[in-house]
Order: C-alpha cells, then sequence, then structure tokens
C-alpha cells in the first residue's frame, strides 16, 4: 500500500520537494499502479535467470590508443556554476 | 513526391540548387511548427551551413537529405532538451553516433522534434515546450513519444527522413496516429551513444519516414557496431534495401493481439492481411501467453532505469541551473533543481522507480520484472519459431482526441501501450505500416515483428505490401 507517508518517504529519497497536493496525488496515482504491477505474483520465476539485456552482449573492451576527446574549454563554456578550469558546486559536507 | 535516392541522384547531378532548398525547407518547417508544434527548435544556421558544404561538393548516401530529429537525440552545438526544462539551455558539445554517420552521408539537420518529457508519454502531451497536434486532425494526439518526428513525417511534402526513438513503443506509435512508416531495431543494432537515456536496457533509435525504402535507407546508414555503445552489438552489415519476394513467407498472428481492438483498427488490419494472402503469404495463429504481462513487467523496468538515469542532471554540469551560494549544501540545492525542472510525470516516475528498486521492494518488483522478461522473450521466440514475423495492429485505436486524453488516469495510459511494450521489452525489430483510415479519415497501421536482427523480414513485408497497394 502506498499512502501520502511512503510517497514523502521515497521524494526524500529521490531528492524530490513535492508540494502536499503532489504527494496526495501520486500516493493515490501510484497505488493503483503499484497495485496492478501484482499481477506478476501468478508467475513462478523461481528458476528463471534474470535478462537484464533483450539480447545477450558480450563485455568488449576498446583497444586502448590515443583518441579525440572532448575539448574542455567547450565543456566548462556549458556550465553555469564553474571557476577556473573546474565546475563548481554547493558544498557536499 | 520525390524518394530519398530520387533526390539525393539530383542533388549529386547538380540537377537542383540544394541551398535555395533546404531554406524553402526550413520555411516550410517553421510553418508547420505554427500550425502543428512539431518542433523544440529550427536551426536555420546550421542547416545553411551544411548546405552549402554539401552543395559544393556533394557526396554521400544522403546528400542534401532533410532530417529531422527527436530532441532526445544530441547535435553538436544544437539545444537539445528532451523535452524537459531541466535541459532546457543544453548545447552538446558533440554529435550521436546516429547524427554523425547521417552527417558523414551528407545529410542536413534541420531541426529537433517535440517529444514527451524524456520519452515519458504515449501521447507526447507531457512535453514541456508545446504539444504536437495530428496531421489529421488538429484536435488529436500525434501519439508519442516521438510525436514530432511523426508528425512532420507526415506533413512533409519534401524528401525528408525524421530520427526517432523508442523505449516501449515511441517510434511505432506515432507513425502509427500519423500514418507513417516507423522502424525500431533489433535492441543494439543502432548506437545509443548521445541519446539522453530513459531506460537503457529498452531505448532504440530508428528511423520514421514516408515509405519503406527511405526507412531501410537511414537504417543502413545508422545501424552498426560502436565502440562507444558498451550494449552495441557487433553484426555483419546487411543492405536493407535490397528487398526479397514474401511469397513463401509465413506470418504468425498472435490471437491476444486482436482482443480488445476497435472495429476500424480490425477492419483494416484484416484488410491488409488479406492483400498480404494475394501475395503468397501464410498466415497462422499464434499464441502470446505472456501478453497479460507485458504492460507491468515493461513499465517496472522502464521507471526502474529512468530513475537512475535522471539522477545525473544535477543543475551544475550542464542543462538549467539556479544561484547557490556558500551556506547552501550540495543535496538542498540538487533536490530544488530537479523539483524546479522536473515535469510531473518525470516526478511521477522518480518516485515509482526509486521505490521499485528500493531495499525491502527490489526482489519484488524490480528483479522480478526482469525475471519475467526472460519469460516474455522465451514467449516471442516460441512463436517466432515457426514462421518468418509476427503480425498484428500496431495501436488498439486510432489517435484519440485531446479532451479524451485528458481524462484518462496515469495506469490508463500505461495500459494503452499494450501492443507495443512487449516486442520493446523483448529487444526484437518491429515497423509500423500504414494501411488504411478510419471512418474519421484517421491512420491505421499494422505491425510486422521478427526475431533479433531480422530487420530485413519486415523491411521485405513492409516493402511488399506497400507496393501491392500502390497498384
Amino acid at each position: 500500500m502506498i499512502d501520502k507517508d511512503t510517497v514523502k518517504h521515497v521524494a526524500e529519497i529521490a531528492r524530490l520537494k513535492l508540494k502536499d497536493e503532489e504527494l496526495e496525488l501520486f500516493a493515490k496515482q501510484l497505488n493503483d499502479i503499484v497495485d496492478y504491477f501484482k499481477v506478476l505474483d501468478e508467475l513462478n520465476v523461481e528458476n528463471v535467470e534474470p535478462s537484464f539485456h533483450p539480447v545477450r552482449t558480450e563485455d568488449v573492451m576498446r583497444e586502448d590508443g590515443v583518441s579525440e576527446c572532448l575539448d574542455r574549454k567547450k565543456v566548462l563554456e556549458i556550465a553555469c556554476h564553474k571557476e577556473g578550469d573546474y565546475f563548481k558546486a554547493p558544498k557536499i559536507m | 513526391m520525390l524518394s530519398v535516392q530520387e533526390h539525393v541522384n539530383n542533388v549529386k547531378k547538380k540537377d537542383i540548387k540544394l541551398v535555395p532548398f533546404i531554406r524553402e525547407v526550413l520555411e516550410k518547417c517553421k510553418k508547420y511548427n505554427s500550425d502543428y508544434n512539431c518542433f523544440v527548435t529550427i536551426d536555420d544556421e546550421e542547416a545553411l551551413r551544411q548546405a552549402k558544404i554539401v552543395e559544393a561538393n556533394p557526396k554521400g548516401l544522403l546528400a542534401g537529405v532533410p532530417i529531422t530529429v527527436k530532441d532526445a537525440i544530441c547535435v553538436k552545438d544544437i539545444t537539445c532538451t528532451a523535452g524537459s526544462k531541466i535541459l532546457q539551455n543544453y548545447k552538446p558539445p558533440f554529435d550521436a553516433t546516429v547524427i554523425k554517420r547521417l552527417k558523414n552521408e551528407g545529410a542536413i539537420i534541420i531541426g529537433k522534434t517535440t517529444q514527451d518529457e524524456f520519452g515519458f508519454g504515449s501521447y507526447s502531451t507531457n512535453s514541456a515546450y508545446g504539444i504536437p497536434k495530428n496531421p489529421f486532425d488538429k484536435a488529436r494526439t500525434t501519439g508519442g513519444s516521438s510525436g514530432g518526428s511523426g508528425c512532420v513525417t507526415q506533413l512533409a511534402d519534401f524528401p525528408h527522413i525524421s530520427i526517432g526513438e523508442s523505449t516501449g513503443g515511441s517510434i511505432s506509435c506515432p507513425s502509427f496516429f500519423c500514418g507513417v512508416f516507423g522502424l525500431t531495431p533489433t535492441y543494439g543494432l543502432v548506437s545509443r551513444y548521445g541519446l539522453i537515456d530513459y531506460a537503457n536496457s529498452l531505448d532504440k533509435i530508428g528511423p520514421i519516414a514516408k515509405s519503406t525504402m527511405d526507412v531501410a535507407t537511414a537504417l543502413n546508414i545508422i545501424s552498426g557496431n560502436d565502440s562507444f555503445d558498451q550494449t552495441s552489438l557487433n553484426q555483419p552489415k546487411k543492405d536493407y534495401t535490397k528487398f526479397k519476394d514474401i511469397k513463401n513467407y509465413k506470418i504468425g498472428l498472435p490471437k491476444q493481439y486482436f482482443e480488445n481492438i476497435s472495429k476500424s483498427v480490425e477492419v483494416n488490419v484484416r484488410k491488409a492481411i488479406d492483400t498480404l494472402k494475394s501475395l503468397g503469404v501464410k498466415f497462422v495463429d499464434v499464441s502470446l501467453e505472456m501478453t497479460k504481462y507485458v504492460v507491468p513487467a515493461y513499465y517496472l523496468v522502464a521507471v526502474s532505469e529512468a530513475s537512475t538515469n535522471l539522477a545525473k542532471l544535477d543543475g551544475l554540469r550542464y542543462g538549467a541551473s539556479l544561484p547557490f551560494d556558500d551556506s547552501e549544501n550540495f543535496n538542498d540545492y540538487y533536490g530544488k533543481v530537479r523539483s524546479t525542472f522536473f515535469g510531473a510525470e518525470a516526478k511521477r516516475r522518480i518516485i515509482l522507480g526509486t521505490f521499485t528498486r528500493m531495499s525491502g521492494y527490489r526482489s519484488q518488483y524490480y528483479l522480478k520484472a526482469m525475471k519475467v522478461r526472460t519469460l516474455i522473450i522465451n514467449d516471442y521466440k516460441k512463436a517466432l519459431k515457426n514462421v518468418d514475423c509476427l503480425l498484428s495492429p500496431t495501436m488498439m485505436f486510432t489517435a484519440p482526441r485531446f479532451d479524451e486524453i485528458t481524462k484518462l488516469d496515469p495506469l490508463q495510459v500505461y495500459q494503452s501501450d499494450l501492443l507495443t511494450v512487449g516486442p520493446n521489452l523483448a529487444g526484437i525489430p518491429m515497423i509500423n505500416v500504414p494501411c488504411g483510415k478510419d471512418e474519421k479519415g484517421l491512420p491505421v497501421g499494422f505491425h510486422v515483428m521478427s526475431d533479433h536482427l531480422n530487420e530485413d523480414k519486415i523491411l521485405n513485408v513492409s516493402r511488399a505490401y506497400e507496393e501491392a497497394v500502390k497498384k
């Protein structure tokens, strides 16, 4: 059961600040959706391998070599907060 | 109207003046946009710059062909929003691999098409930049999420290809509602490098165009291994424009895909089946037992992956940002940016996807869906074992009106994807083939699907039908 408190808790984890009416509306809508997902409980998947991709792919490594990469100046040009050659972010600690 | 290939020949023979042609195309696109909202960005300067280069030295398989691109795919120095406010001013400093390949063949990028925010939607109504309108009735949807691409492809009275992207049906759905051809390739056949991800294990880039030949021409160029995408398949190149006869094809009709469809869709698709029969195709009934589970399994995988993908949009390195001062901490800033710029459906999917991956729920929802996906893939493999292709309607009904869509709750919208999410989850190739109109004059289409890497087979069916109804 997803209620308003669950949505509030999940929103905090997901770093979303939701208004009270959003919490209310999402609780109702998400509860309907999660309820609908329960139909999967009819299936026995005990010995089934998960498919993380639809097509099995092998891990491959690129040849180690020099190639072109993005220009630092161009990358910094599109950032709003920067100082010298760095991105600038609010303090973490 | 000229096909893409005829246009390319004219450009190469210099029978057409490319710069004035592109100028005219840009004007038409602006007119389409003011009437139908099909573009987020039209870039005159960049298009004319490319046109001058190609006019001086016309070479490549797409020399001088106007291309429009879903806004989730990066084109160097052209604003790329993916339909979201959080990327409102993002100008990628690089080209996506598909764009690089198209440009190398002389293609001219005209602009970026309207879509649901990050592809989150079936009707393009979750767009932060205006809602595209159906070319057959402006009160109706183009479908989504590549809605602008479907719309402009139908409107264009000049040779043109649009590059769309599908996660759960975002190429097939707008192609059906707008009456054009749209191909979703096998997962991994076309590089995703430079695509703003929705769900990494589901996203596929594919062409939308007015004919099977134009779709195949584009696929020839954009398919193939790319070392910048770790899920890119390494397969020998095929020439998709070499169509083969379908006389001895056997096609399966999944019985569950003909339930709950509207009468007008059924009538037109059955008529198309009769046409294919007259070409020597044999039809057999098949059963896709997992149909009931495809929508929940798809949405669980999709929202789980989407919620992690959107975490990288932090308001610091690119895209929208807010001011901050020394007293503010990172988490508060990050939360403020996300809450300000994400739309309602993005927020809903982040909450849902975070919930389904949370400790205590992860194996019940996320892992379970990944296991059900295995059963769904096996279901298609089994159905395809004795047939070349599967055929069904692409959508259950023709384009709904906006006032009807507003009344739907999110779950009802998700359920309208029933016929497209299965093949998308299984990563098999599919194409929408337009086949007639309903009583209101709205397009109907059928879906041809086949096993992984059988793009040639679905294109053969599409081409044979297209040629048969032309006569």
